[in-house]
């Protein structure tokens, strides 16, 4: 393996474990809603947990699969902007582009930030095989009936998404004002928001704080 | 129709995540455009961090979480390992849950 490629399955490798817990906990949660196969292929073919607990708790509380679907691209709007931020880092075919942002996922996004707006993009590919086994691992497992992890939280596994997001901010952080106070509004407006708005709304409307770059810096 | 759920879900993912890669991929964007890029990372890292500690869904919980974040936190900023803080957090998060369960 190419130094980069090491580098980026080794950093990734700590969320494996709660990626598979959080993966359990969906199969569990979604067999019984659409079935065995629909869960693990949904697990496999669309690889995002906002979108696929935001259709489910909308399902779960008796809502329509057309407000599923909405719920669930809503909590997944943030891909959008996030795929105009990584775009001017891509360069080669349009399939390898499009293939680069499609495993794009939080973390590797954070991972692969070198500053200045550049991101690299061997960091997004190479951290996506560990968080997409895990993923489709853990809803296999869940489907089947595991319920070793059946709560993530019984080993304190939730905790490990926000403290490495945290590992992966401090370093964005040091030495720019401007990062912490767009961090501590971003942080604002998603407490504000999350008793009010659907989920995945609040971090999509956190992350336009990052607009505040539009202004010239003083 | 829970295919159909599956399908949608699965093609809307895929388009959101590829759009500004195909259509702006290796194209230099102007300084301001730049400088929202690069605040784009702490600002979504943030709202994450955010979101996963302080929320259950749509309700602001106070819970095990805010503690081994909090840890968490702290042996970041004295430059403990990720993985070191990471099984701290998770340690301190799951004792507190078995003492007040």
């Amino acid at each position: 393996m190419s130094p980069a490629r090491s580098v980026a399955v080794r950093r990734s490798a700590p969320l494996l474990l709660p990626t598979a817990a959080l993966g359990v906990t969906f199969g569990l949660l979604a067999s019984p809603i659409i079935g065995v196969l629909p869960a693990l292929v949904m697990s496999a073919i669309v690889w995002s947990g906002t979108a696929q607990f935001g259709a489910m708790s909308v399902l779960a509380g008796g809502g329509g699969v057309s407000l599923a679907m909405g719920t669930g691209l809503l909590a997944n709007a943030r891909f959008l902007p996030m795929g105009f931020a990584l775009a001017p880092s891509l360069s080669g075919s349009w399939w390898r582009r499009a293939a680069t942002g499609a495993v794009m996922v939080d973390a590797s996004f954070a991972l692969a930030h070198e500053g200045e707006g550049r991101f690299d993009p061997q960091t997004v590919v190479w951290s996506a095989p560990l968080q997409y086994a895990g993923w489709v691992g853990g809803t296999a497992a869940g489907v089947a009936g595991a319920s070793l992890f059946a709560d993530p939280g019984s080993f304190g596994l939730d905790v490990l998404f926000p403290v490495f997001y945290v590992g992966l901010l401090l370093p964005e952080l040091r030495g720019s004002a401007r990062r912490l106070v767009v961090a501590a509004m971003s942080a604002g407006v998603a407490l504000v928001l999350v008793p009010l708005v659907p989920e995945g709304i609040p971090v999509l409307a956190a992350a336009a704080t990052a607009l505040l770059g539009l202004k010239e810096p003083s | 129709m829970t295919w159909v759920l599956v399908g949608v879900l699965a093609a809307g993912t895929l388009a959101l995540k590829t759009f500004g890669p195909l259509v702006a991929g290796g194209v230099q964007p102007p300084p301001a455009l730049v400088r929202v890029i690069d605040l784009l990372t702490p600002a979504l890292l943030t709202a994450l961090i955010v979101v996963s500690t302080f929320s259950d869904g749509r309700t602001l919980v106070l819970d095990a979480r805010a503690a081994g974040v909090a840890v968490g936190v702290v042996l970041l900023l004295v430059r403990v390992p990720l993985v070191a803080a990471l099984v701290a957090a998770a340690v301190v998060v799951a004792g507190i849950r078995l003492l007040v369960s």
